[in-house]
């Protein structure tokens, strides 16, 4: 009845999992108990799960990536706390077995949960409304990738307390992953999850490339794209054409466990390579899908926080093409080691080595962006500085191992490490950060607090060189990666510094949560609300809207006429909401639950599978299929906002502009 | 011109909420096809790892071959038909011809089903070898493509029936469906010639 299920697979007996089991369920229902006293359930039903406007599902997105910023930030401090611990003789506070599933979660988390899903927040948030939508291309399916990728994150930690996780690293690699070395649950945790989040990913890619493609505002030729579209049609292009190669190589191995086939198994005739090939043919365009709208993000907040347009505008478009292509054509130097030949391995390292020239070009043209520019010192400018000194740190590290014959010394030493989370933290995170801050007052309709975002920064910024320099040196003398355990006198001092910059990082983390909860506090206080909908005099049409905008975004559609059309309009006193219509009635779908339904049945599709529940997986695959087919019949599916609705919003928010000014 | 400006947004906006629907698919169907060239690029590196076990000379029979391709390439003839018949609103002709393409996809699961449970039978299941592993797993995710196109005809027949024309809605799922029925034709095409006649030579 249960499958392969039984008490036994609960870890009662891991004093740390019992503890957080608790923990979550204290926090889980108090969390719950204060919905169901407020009596917000049906708000949250209505407003907000089955809502289908960009902007809200942006601020559901960035709920659960900050989970999952703490969940994977909690295996990584225990990770540098281990490491701090299990030195000559001392075994540490965590089993090998504990320790291995810690860091394939750590990896597999803060990529697919955290990373991805920030960026799809920020896509979702920004996108439309830089380009004059009223919203994405398919408003149904945004919602559906919304909770795809939301229930494959409930999924990854339903294995703490029900099973395990994967121990083969976040990414699997065969034989090890395969039934005869890992035949418990963990790895098929690992499938299900990257496997259900992945199908929100492709449709996010697919949504947000046709939304660019076809609903830019009249007037938006390509060249008067905003940046930040460019990067974020650069990275969905990558995201429809790495991540099917991804669904192949985890549904090629979920196969070999599931049915015994022999694609990479040791016997059979399999092929461990293949799987290699596979799953970095998508892993090294992913790490460009996450920098790249992150370059997007300094590319909108350099210019606002300068005065000034950006330097280089078609370069860096130009640039974001390069990268996108040349991100196809390295993905080797992940194996240099591995027997291709001297051949293969120079081409793959020069062609990595090329990727740093529109890297350069990027970095020079936010220099000179600043450059003789008013640099405003806001808590968002420190995030964007901060990543040119550090991701510039960390791609030079880069260049040195796409040397092979480096990489050859290099390769899964902590070297690596330290290099990834370089460019990972000092580009992506601090990119996504700064974007947070930055977007924060149209998403919300107030500012961050500037005081604990500073101190957010210095403890992230200092915190990441106390954390991972230690790493560097520890490479070159020879630690490798994913180990349990020591007795090498000489690494003992450097991973107790890298403790202190994983605590330091803590108490960064800490002031982001205390930065939330102040600016929510204090959110009507005079110069903390968004009366205008532009508080930073900004440059892109998002700015031109109310804060939060109102759900059909523009009431009527700007035409653009220039790049920055907001900052073109009002250097010219252009109004680019043409205040005062005539409005005419909007054309807006409908919210709907078919989204929910279909992601609660992915949910326990996936759980069914794990544990050969099969009764469970069937009536989950039908379920699947026939909330599809209900949807597809559904024919209820839009509204028109009428045009008195719409002149009552607008008139409401010119009044406050008007007293704005008047002030 | 401000006046203006709003109708022809408005027209504009009317005409958006309907477009990039077809192009959305057909964006949607490229992500499909780097899915089977992955299986393809995956069946290529694996195509002669046999592990002892048959071969495709020895396994593949080129009669029921040919009656499955010509099944399906029908199929994509006889739902052209159809979408001739959705342009001239004539309803029930759309619905006979969907029908028609129904039982002739039918037909070529069928074949297929049974191709696989001879071969299963015979000790050649894609447990065998890697190549066969490559094999099933390339050809059956065709045959699920197609299986999932099966559900999507009787989906619309349902939904056509009783009704009197075409909306714009609907003919906008028939030439999605008609993109992927012929989708699904290539992908055969590419099957046929490289896995099976080229494993045949």
């Amino acid at each position: 009845m249960l499958g392969r299920l039984s008490f036994a697979d609960i870890p009662v007996d891991v004093p740390i999992l019992v503890g957080t089991f608790l923990g979550v369920a204290v926090i889980g229902i108090t969390v719950l108990g204060l919905i169901t006293y407020y009596g917000k359930w049906g708000y949250l039903w209505k407003e907000w799960f089955t809502s289908v406007d960009h902007k809200r599902l942006a601020v559901m997105y960035v709920v659960v990536g900050l989970l999952a910023l703490a969940r994977g930030f909690a295996d990584a401090i225990m990770m540098r706390t281990q490491l701090a611990l299990a030195y000559a003789g001392n075994p540490g506070y965590l089993p090998p077995h504990h320790y291995d599933q810690i860091f394939s979660a750590h990896g597999t988390i803060m990529i697919f949960f955290m990373a991805m899903v920030i960026m799809t927040a920020l896509f979702n948030l920004v996108v439309p409304l830089q380009i004059g939508a009223r919203d994405v291309a398919f408003p149904f399916l945004n919602n559906l990738s919304f909770w795809m990728t939301t229930v494959a994150f409930v999924l990854i930690n339903v294995s703490l307390f029900i099973g395990e996780f994967s121990q083969c690293g976040w990414l699997a690699y065969p034989p090890l992953s395969e039934a005869q070395f890992s035949p418990g649950v963990g790895v098929d945790y690992y499938i299900l999850a990257v496997q259900i989040s992945g199908v929100g990913t492709l449709l996010t890619g697919v949504n947000f490339f046709v939304t660019i493609v076809k609903m830019r505002a009249p007037g938006m030729t390509w060249m008067k794209l905003p940046v930040f579209c460019w990067t974020a049609l650069c990275a969905c292009v990558l995201i429809m054409v790495a991540f099917p190669v991804l669904t192949v190589a985890v549904a090629l191995l979920g196969l070999d466990r599931f049915l015994g086939m022999h694609f990479f198994t040791n016997d059979g005739g399999g092929n461990q390579m293949l799987y290699l090939d596979l799953i970095w043919a998508w892993g090294h365009p992913e790490v460009y899908i996450l920098i790249i709208p992150a370059f997007g993000v300094f590319s909108e907040v350099v210019p606002t926080f300068s005065e000034k347009p950006l330097f280089g505008y078609a370069t860096m478009v130009y640039a974001t093409c390069a990268i996108m292509v040349l991100s196809f054509l390295v993905w080797v130097h992940h194996f240099f080691t591995m027997g291709a030949g001297a051949d293969v391995n120079a081409f793959f390292g020069i062609m990595t080595m090329i990727i740093s020239i529109p890297t350069g070009v990027k970095l020079f043209n936010w220099m000179f962006t600043m450059y003789k520019g008013r640099v405003e010192f806001h808590a968002t400018m420190y995030w964007a500085i901060g990543f040119m000194i550090t991701f510039s740190i960390g791609g030079m590290t880069g260049v040195m191992m796409a040397i092979p014959a480096a990489d050859f010394v290099l390769h899964n030493s902590l070297f690596l490490i330290a290099h990834f989370h370089n460019v990972i933290i000092g580009g992506v995170y601090f990119g996504y950060v700064c974007g947070m801050n930055f977007w924060a007052p149209k998403a919300l309709g107030f500012k961050f607090n500037e005081a604990w975002g500073k101190r957010a920064f210095w403890c992230w910024f200092i915190g990441f060189y106390f954390a991972f320099v230690p790493l560097y040196v520890l490479g070159f003398d020879g630690m490798t990666r994913r180990m349990n355990h020591y007795d090498n006198p000489n690494w003992y001092p450097w991973l107790l510094v890298a403790e202190v910059g994983a605590v330091m990082i803590f108490f960064g983390i800490v002031c982001q949560v205390t930065q939330i909860y102040v600016s929510i506090r204090d959110r009507n206080l005079p110069g903390n609300v968004d009366v205008t909908g532009d508080p930073w005099n900004a440059r892109s049409l998002e700015w031109s809207t109310s804060s939060p905008p109102p759900p059909y975004n523009f009431a009527i559609i700007p035409h653009i006429h220039e790049l920055d059309a907001f900052m073109h309009d009002k250097e010219n006193g252009i109004d680019t909401r043409h205040a005062g219509g005539p409005y005419a009635p909007i054309h807006m779908p409908k919210n709907t639950a078919a989204g929910f339904f279909i992601g609660a049945f992915s949910f326990t599709l996936g759980f069914g599978l794990i544990w050969y529940i099969w009764w469970l997986a069937a009536i989950s695959l039908v379920g699947v299929i026939a909330t599809v087919i209900a949807r597809s019949a559904n024919h209820d599916v839009d509204y028109y906002i009428p045009a008195e609705e719409v002149a009552r919003i607008e008139n409401e928010h010119s009044r406050k502009l008007m007293a704005q000014a008047a002030e | 011109m401000a006046h203006d400006t709003t109708t022809a947004d408005a027209h504009a906006e009317h005409e958006h909420h309907e477009l990039p629907t077809v192009f959305g698919f057909w964006v949607y169907l490229m992500t499909d096809c780097i899915i089977f060239g992955s299986l393809f690029a995956v069946f290529a590196v694996l195509h002669n790892q046999f592990d002892g076990g048959p071969t495709g000379k020895e396994l593949f029979e080129i009669s029921g071959l040919a009656l499955e391709t010509a099944l399906l390439l029908i199929s994509s003839i006889t739902y052209g038909f159809g979408m001739i018949a959705a342009h001239k609103g004539e309803v029930k002709s759309v619905m006979m011809w969907l029908a028609v393409t129904f039982f002739l996809g039918l037909g070529f699961v069928f074949l297929e089903v049974k191709e696989f449970a001879h071969m299963i039978a015979e000790g050649a299941g894609p447990d065998r070898s890697a190549f066969l592993s490559a094999f099933f797993t390339l050809v059956s995710t065709h045959g699920l493509h197609v299986s999932c196109g099966l559900i999507w005809i009787v989906t619309l027949i349902v939904q056509l029936a009783g009704t009197t024309a075409i909306p714009e809605r609907m003919m906008n799922k028939l030439t999605m469906l008609s993109l992927f029925w012929h989708f699904l034709d290539i992908v055969w095409i590419c099957v046929f010639t490289y896995v099976y006649l080229a494993s045949m030579i």
